[in-house]
Parts: C-alpha cells; sequence; structure tokens
C-alpha cells in the first residue's frame, strides 16, 4: 500500500489556554500517504516531546469515525476536504507532495478553545439533557415487537440517529447554528412512535437550550449538511421545525 | 490469602436469580436518596447504571475522561447484541444462549453469572426499543436477527454496523434525563486516580481534573468501576486511543483481586498492520463473517491477485476444518487458524492477512443487499485502505480486541474490596476464556441495566457504609499518593517518548503473550518487561506541568500501570499449564492442533492479590459446573 512519503508543510493552530492568543505555528514534515492525519500529528508530537517542548494539544479517542471526539478544521473544511469522513479517516493519500495544510480548532462562540486545537463542546450535552430521550423507567418496558416499526421508519430514525456529536455542522455554518445536530436528534425520537408522547415537549426544550448556549439560527445554506461526516440530511432541520411550528398551536403535553 | 465468596445463591440454576432478587435486603424508596454512589466510566456498563441507579433515587457522580458521556468507548461496538428472543423460530432459550456462551468461553466462567446474563438477554432488548433505539427491523415491522460467531441460531439485534453507537446514545439518554431530574451529575474530562478505603470499605476517589489538573476528592457510600478492558496494554489493538487500565489496575493495588488477566481476545477479523507509524487497528464487524468467506491460497508464496486463483485453488479454511460452524466459528479459534495459514506461508496481503470474501453474497443478494447490511464497514474498509472492497475481497488479520479478565467480582458484581463493585468489560465474570460475539453489549448492559441495582440495595442494606468526610487521613494520603506518582513521572527527563515505550511493551505482550503462548516465550517475556519498567522509570522524557491540560502526563500514567499489567498476564499465562479458549499455550494441544483444557487441575478461576509491584499470590475460586457437561469444545 505504501508509496513515497509526502513532504508537506503544515501550519497549526497554537494556544496556550481559552484566555490566551493563538497563532499558527509552521511545521516541515515527511509523512507515509498511508498515515491519517492524526497519525502525522502524533509523529509530530513524538519529535516534540524528544526535543523536550509541548506536544500539540488535539483530542481523538475511537480513530474510526464513530465517537465524534475529533473534529479539526483542514484547510478550511471540519474534518478536512473529503465528504462524510472524520478527521481520523483522512488518509495523507488524499493530499499530493508539496501542499500546504492549514490544520486549526472548529470555530464557534459556543465552542470555546481549552488549548490548541482543543474545544469545549459541553453545550451539546446541555442541549441533550434538556429533552433529547424518552421517559420511562428501566424494567418497565413492554416485550420489543409489541412495538411495531415499519423498516423504512426505523431506517430514517437510525440515519437521523447516526450522528456523532461532533460539532462540524456548527463549525461550517456561518452563524454557527446547531440546527442540524438539534434537528437530527428530535427526528430520531419524532419518528418513532415511542418518541409521540413528549413530542412537542421535546423540541421546545430542547430549542431553548440550543438559543441559550449562544448558537445561531438556520439560514438554508446547507453546509452542515456537506460537511456533516456522517451525512446527516438537512430534512431533519426542515421536520425540527415543523414539529417547533406545530408546538407553538398545540399545548405541550396533547396534540389536538 | 483473600477470601474469595463467590455468594453464588443454592437452589436450580434458573432460580437463582429470581430467588436471589427476593432474598435480597431493600432500601426504601425514600432512603435511597440519603446514598451517594459514585460511577467511573460512562460506557454501556457505567450509563446504564447510572441511568438505573438514579432512576431508583440514588445521588449519583459519574465520572469520565472524555468531553462528553457519549464518547465512550462502547460508542465503537459495531455488529449487534445478542438475546435469547427465539423470535427466528430456530430452537433458541435463555439456556441455549447460556449453554453456548459457557462452551464459548471454554468453560471457564461462572455457571450463575452466565445464565443470569442470558437470562436478561431479553429485558435488555425490550429497554432499548422503549427507549428509541433504532434497531434493523423487517418490512412487517417486526425486529430483524443475525447470526454471530459460536452460534447455530439467528439471536443477534443490530443497527447496520453501528450497534454501539445506538445502545449508548440510547443509555446516554437515559442518563440525560436523570441530569436533568438532578439525580444524576456528570463530571467529564475527569481521570480516576486512586480510590480510597475507609476502615477496608471503597469509599471515594481521587480524580484529576484533565483540563486544569488538580486532583480532586469525592466520596460517597459506594463506588462503581465501569472502566473497560486493557487490550491497549497491546498498544495496537481495536481499543480507543484513550482506553486503559488505570483506574482498574489503581484499585487492584489497593488490594481489590485481578482475575484471569491472560484471557485476552484477538479478533480475527480486523485491518492488517500497515507500518510502524499506526496508531491503533481497526475492526470489521464479525458479522460480516455471516456473508464472507474467510481463504487464502492453498500453495505457499502465491502472489497471484485473487481474482485469479481459481476455487480448487483456494483454502476455505475455516469451512474446511469446521464444516459444522464454518466461518461463524468462535473468534479465539478463526484467529488461531488465520495465524496457522500465515505461518505456514499462505498468508496474502504481504503475508500478515488472509481474504473476507463476500462475493457470494454480492451473486446471493445483490451489492445493494449487501451494502444495506454491512455498508458502512465498507466505507471504512475503503477509506483506510484506499482499496474498494466491492470490487477485491478485503484483507483481515486478527487483532486485540477484547479483554475477558478483569477485577474479580463475585455474583453481586462486588470486588474482595467491600463496596467497590466492578462491571461490564472491567470485571471478569461471564465469559470465561473467550467471549463470544454480540455478547459485550449484553453483558454491559445487563450488569448496569438489571444486575447492580439489585445488588447495590442490598449492599447499603446490609453492611450500612456511613458517609464519610473528604478531609479525612485516607483521602489526604490517597491525595498525596496521586501527587507523587505525577511528581515522579514528571521528574523523568531520558530519552525515550512514553508512546515509544508503549508501542515496546505491545511488542513483547503480542509475540509472547498473544495468540499463542508458550513457557519459554513467558519466561522471556517477563524478563523483558520487567526491564523496559525499570527502564521506563528511569529514561523516559516527559513535558509539560502537572497543574495543566498535560496529554503525555495522561499517557505516562497508563503506561505505567500497563508495565506492571503486562508482566502479570504473563505469569498468569505461564501459571495456567493448559489452552483454553483466547489462552492457548502452545504445549496444551490436541493432535488436531485444538485447544487442550485441563479441568483436573485449572478449573478455577486465577485471582491475583498484589503485594508489590511485580509480586502476587494467587487465590484460586473453584468453578463448579452442575448443568452442564464439561467438553472438549467441538465446532465440527
Amino acid at each position: 500500500m505504501s508509496n513515497e512519503n509526502l513532504s508537506l508543510t503544515l501550519h497549526i493552530w497554537r494556544q496556550e489556554s481559552s484566555k490566551s492568543v493563538g497563532s499558527f505555528e509552521e511545521f516541515k514534515v515527511s509523512v507515509s500517504p498511508d498515515a491519517s492525519i492524526l497519525e502525522m500529528l502524533d509523529e509530530i508530537n513524538n519529535g516534540l516531546e524528544k526535543e523536550g517542548k509541548i506536544p500539540i494539544a488535539f483530542e481523538s479517542d475511537c480513530r474510526e469515525g464513530i465517537c465524534g471526539t475529533c473534529g479539526l478544521v483542514v484547510n478550511g473544511h471540519p474534518h478536512g476536504p473529503l465528504p462524510k469522513t472524520a478527521t481520523c479517516q483522512l488518509h495523507m493519500r488524499n493530499f499530493k507532495n508539496g501542499d500546504t495544510i492549514y490544520i486549526e480548532p472548529m470555530r464557534a462562540k459556543p465552542f470555546p478553545v481549552i488549548k490548541d486545537l482543543i474545544i469545549d463542546r459541553s453545550a451539546f450535552d446541555k442541549i441533550q439533557q434538556a429533552g433529547a430521550f424518552i421517559s420511562f423507567n428501566t424494567g418497565s418496558a413492554p416485550d420489543a415487537n409489541v412495538i411495531l416499526i415499519s423498516k423504512e421508519t426505523a431506517d430514517a430514525s437510525l440515519d437521523a440517529a447516526e450522528c456523532i456529536g461532533c460539532g462540524a455542522c456548527v463549525a461550517a455554518c456561518k452563524n454557527a447554528s446547531a440546527m442540524l445536530f438539534v434537528g437530527a436528534k428530535v427526528s430520531q425520537f419524532s419518528l418513532l412512535p415511542q418518541g409521540q408522547p413528549e413530542r412537542y415537549k421535546r423540541v421546545q426544550e430542547m430549542v431553548a437550550v440550543m438559543d441559550e448556549a449562544g448558537f445561531g439560527s438556520c439560514t438554508n445554506t446547507y453546509a452542515c449538511e456537506a460537511e456533516c461526516p456522517k451525512g446527516i440530511s438537512v430534512t431533519n432541520i426542515a421536520r425540527m421545525n415543523r414539529d417547533f411550528i406545530k408546538a407553538k398551536f398545540i399545548s405541550k403535553e396533547v396534540e389536538v | 490469602m483473600i477470601k474469595l465468596d463467590s455468594k453464588v445463591p443454592e437452589g436450580i440454576l434458573a432460580e437463582k436469580w429470581t430467588n436471589h432478587k427476593f432474598e435480597m435486603k431493600l432500601v426504601n424508596p425514600a432512603n435511597k436518596r440519603k446514598y451517594d454512589i459514585i460511577i467511573v466510566g460512562t460506557g454501556l456498563a457505567g450509563a446504564s447504571a447510572a441511568a438505573a441507579l438514579g432512576e431508583l433515587g440514588y445521588k449519583v457522580k459519574v465520572f469520565t475522561f472524555h468531553d462528553s458521556s457519549r464518547r465512550a468507548h462502547s460508542i465503537a461496538a459495531q455488529g449487534g447484541i445478542n438475546a435469547a428472543k427465539n423470535y427466528t423460530n430456530d430452537a433458541d432459550s435463555v439456556f441455549r444462549l447460556f449453554y453456548d456462551t459457557i462452551k464459548g468461553g471454554d468453560f471457564r466462567s461462572r455457571e450463575a453469572n452466565t445464565y443470569r446474563l442470558a437470562e436478561v438477554s431479553n429485558n435488555i432488548i425490550d429497554q432499548c426499543v422503549a427507549q428509541g433505539v433504532p434497531f434493523a427491523r423487517e418490512y412487517g415491522g417486526m425486529l430483524s436477527n443475525r447470526s454471530f460467531g459460536g452460534a447455530q441460531v439467528s439471536r443477534t439485534f443490530y443497527a447496520r454496523g453501528e450497534t454501539g453507537q445506538q445502545l449508548l446514545l440510547g443509555a446516554y439518554s437515559s442518563l440525560n434525563r436523570q441530569v436533568k431530574l438532578g439525580n444524576v451529575e456528570i463530571f467529564p474530562r475527569r481521570e480516576m486516580l486512586d480510590v480510597v478505603l475507609v476502615n477496608g470499605r471503597a469509599q471515594g476517589i481521587i480524580i484529576r481534573n484533565l483540563v486544569n489538573g488538580k486532583l480532586e476528592r469525592y466520596s460517597a457510600h459506594a463506588v462503581l468501576l465501569a472502566t473497560g478492558g486493557y487490550s491497549n496494554v497491546y498498544f495496537l489493538s481495536t481499543n480507543a486511543m484513550n482506553s486503559n487500565a488505570t483506574a482498574s489496575w489503581r484499585a487492584h493495588k489497593r488490594g481489590a483481586a485481578f482475575a484471569n488477566p491472560c484471557y485476552t481476545q484477538i479478533h480475527p477479523t480486523c485491518l492488517p498492520v500497515h507500518g510502524e507509524g499506526q496508531s491503533k487497528l481497526v475492526l470489521m464487524s464479525e458479522s460480516l463473517r455471516n456473508d464472507g468467506r474467510i481463504w487464502v491460497p492453498k500453495k505457499a508464496g502465491d502472489t497471484r491477485p485473487p481474482n485469479e486463483i481459481p476455487e480448487d485453488e483456494r483454502d476455505y479454511f475455516l469451512e474446511r476444518k469446521y464444516p459444522a460452524f464454518g466461518n461463524l466459528v468462535p473468534r479465539d479459534v478463526a484467529s488461531r487458524n488465520a495465524k496457522y495459514v500465515c505461518d505456514e506461508g499462505r498468508g496474502v496481503g504481504g503475508g500478515r492477512a488472509v481474504y473476507l470474501d463476500l462475493s457470494d453474497a454480492f451473486k446471493r443478494i445483490g451489492k445493494d443487499g449487501v451494502k444495506d447490511k454491512y455498508g458502512n464497514l465498507f466505507e471504512i474498509y475503503e477509506n483506510i485502505t484506499g482499496v474498494d472492497p466491492y470490487e477485491n475481497p478485503m484483507l483481515i488479520y486478527p487483532a486485540p480486541h477484547y479483554t475477558m479478565g478483569g477485577l474479580w467480582v463475585d455474583y453481586h458484581l462486588m470486588s474482595n474490596i467491600h463496596g467497590l463493585f466492578v462491571l461490564g468489560e472491567a470485571n471478569f465474570s461471564d465469559h470465561g476464556a473467550n467471549r463470544l460475539g454480540a455478547s459485550a453489549m449484553m453483558q454491559g448492559l445487563a450488569d448496569g441495566y438489571f444486575v447492580i441495582p439489585y445488588t447495590i440495595g442490598n449492599y447499603i442494606s446490609t453492611e450500612k457504609p456511613e458517609k464519610v468526610d473528604t478531609d479525612g487521613s485516607e483521602f489526604i494520603d490517597a491525595e498525596k499518593n496521586v501527587d507523587d506518582t505525577i511528581k515522579k513521572l514528571l521528574s523523568l527527563n531520558g530519552k525515550h517518548t512514553v508512546d515509544e515505550i508503549h508501542r515496546r511493551l505491545g511488542h513483547i505482550l503480542i509475540d509472547k503473550v498473544g495468540m499463542s503462548r508458550n513457557e519459554k516465550g513467558l519466561n522471556e517475556a517477563i524478563k523483558e518487561i520487567r526491564e523496559l519498567r525499570s527502564e521506563f522509570w528511569t529514561d523516559t522524557k516527559l513535558v509539560g506541568k502537572a497543574e495543566d491540560l498535560n496529554l503525555t502526563l495522561e499517557r505516562a500514567g497508563r503506561v505505567a500501570d500497563f508495565l506492571e499489567l503486562g508482566e502479570l498476564m504473563a505469569v498468569d499465562a505461564l501459571n495456567r499449564n493448559e489452552s483454553c479458549g483466547g489462552h492457548f499455550r502452545e504445549e496444551y494441544e490436541t493432535p488436531e492442533g485444538e485447544a487442550l483444557r485441563n479441568d483436573e487441575e485449572y478449573a478455577y478461576v486465577a485471582a491475583w492479590e498484589f503485594e508489590e509491584v511485580g509480586k502476587w499470590q494467587l487465590n484460586k475460586e473453584p468453578l463448579k459446573f452442575e448443568n452442564v457437561k464439561l467438553s472438549a469444545r467441538s465446532y465440527k
């Protein structure tokens, strides 16, 4: 699989803490095309540590594109230039020898930088805690096949539920809107029979916390869908908007 | 010597858990809110326990080193979760799931624990569906099932190749509900570095805040560890980068016995190693073995591309050796056989890989049919290798994936330290010497949703732990202990980086304590690990400060623990003079090359008690089999 190494010029964002001013630091590297972009950063860090220098702070965990921990903006694109790819899945064979690459954190007011490329996305958890659940207690569930759900419905719900909560949609949006993230979760439950009892209450509570956290509005540029590593569709935003508007006309709990 | 009391209830196997639930003492609903519970880890076991205990009214504090509890490594589980629903009418039952699991584990697990796991498996599916987990469905609206290794029935529930993600997000949603209701508090970006014992009971933990580096103390009436397995001891594994054994290991050094550390699972279907700069290995779900056929060329050194090798020159070695189970033999059997054909020089893709070929499935259900079932796995494959798996068979090779060993627990999931409970992969209890596919998620959720809510109440009402203050001497001492270790690590100014040492440890372990082991290799491994450990403590270089976000320091602490655990794995493997499941000793094999158990001498759990670094005492819990007949595993 391996070809010759690529020689690259990297400009990587360094910022000591949330309160300090950051800037790009330049690195010249030679990297295997089989390496992922995070493995390239591992290599740089190994070298920095050997020289007694502070390594570049970046986060990652599963390195399979499912945990949502990593999320770097590469040449202006959250998770880099490839569609439906998380940062950890971006391999260097997608770049050319001699390329210059800019690597920076996902930037949005509700996602403050903690250090270098690490950001604070706890606003996402707060939105989920506002209502992204079905209220029932462990042990009280009926037999699973009592609730029949068509394959199409289950598939559509799973399409929405695949969101990895990485924040790329927010970073891609000129308004720093979190509508794709919130719309995906709202849709997962709105599509399913189990989600119906709290459907209209849920959407209102989640949207309220989303607004409070400082995320912007959606102006339909679809940049979020284009950059989403899981290809979550903007139709989820439309579904959330319908539910939200409908909720304003009905009481919170009972659809009339 | 530790007294190992398994607390397995008397009575008929199928009635043990039901009767015991009645026998265990209760905490009255109004009193539950007076009890604080600490849970470390937010994977399937930790999140489900936190949600279930919060629902009961306990005051729960949950800690995770992730930025969000949703990112625990359970999220990466792909293929599915078993349950004995028998929705497919193929003669499944609780007893069959129990039997398959205990046989798959090569008769080295506790009957009662494994039976209980099978018994609550059905509740888990009901629970997850009610939570809104979008499992795969048939057109008529019923839940869909597929098959996994080690079973001849279809009992695995799934959501594409992302079942772990969906189950974890389900548990996370229930956890979030309890956060909103004020019963659970989540502490992200915190790493547990010690457990605090007061009068011999676990009553608190010492935490390092990973953002500012400050040490924090928390107290509670009981401490639950749900901190996962230790496959990352091998450096290259399918585990996430941050998965580690530190919480378990620090508890071990405080007195919790570590059971069967040599039982590690090397998963057969992973992407092969491609180079030295590689940071981790990626799993391709075992579910692919439903439709995929594994083969290598019959001739050694055959370098023709796969599509130019005619059918009669291919060796479908699993189908040939195990006609009854074929490609769906248990993981240890599939992995070992892949290693054998590669050792014979018949490996492909550079020598350390075999083909996983889905072309028959393409013919049978079409590419779209395959895509519907495994689409995301094919994307992962192409993305990493740059090769289109719709056109070429996949290259796969075994990789460390799961650890059956872990902290010793009784039937209540309590370690030998009272008040310290261990859930999920972090404990040793249910899978014996080998875990069957689609059983890890089952165990994590069984422990969290359906076991701990009962047993914790019994502990509190029987032993009546008191609330303790974090200003006590035990907390001060434990914090000082942690602080000293951090200072010692940061004072290291040698020439190796932490990753370099970790990588070398991984090489020793995969070579000598990996898919097959022998006495000579194990003795060498022990010596080499000891040398590497002293090299680590003298010649590593750390940078940065204690009171700051310091990723190097985080890794260094974990690698320091791996360097001790790795030795214990080899010690345990050397002690166990038999082959069973994932522990294959070359000296003990049948004439056909299968694992040869020694039930007379080794039908016990090896629970190691820490004395000092590099020195342990062995305690044995005998395994009694009253409901299954011990037999040589046969998948032929």
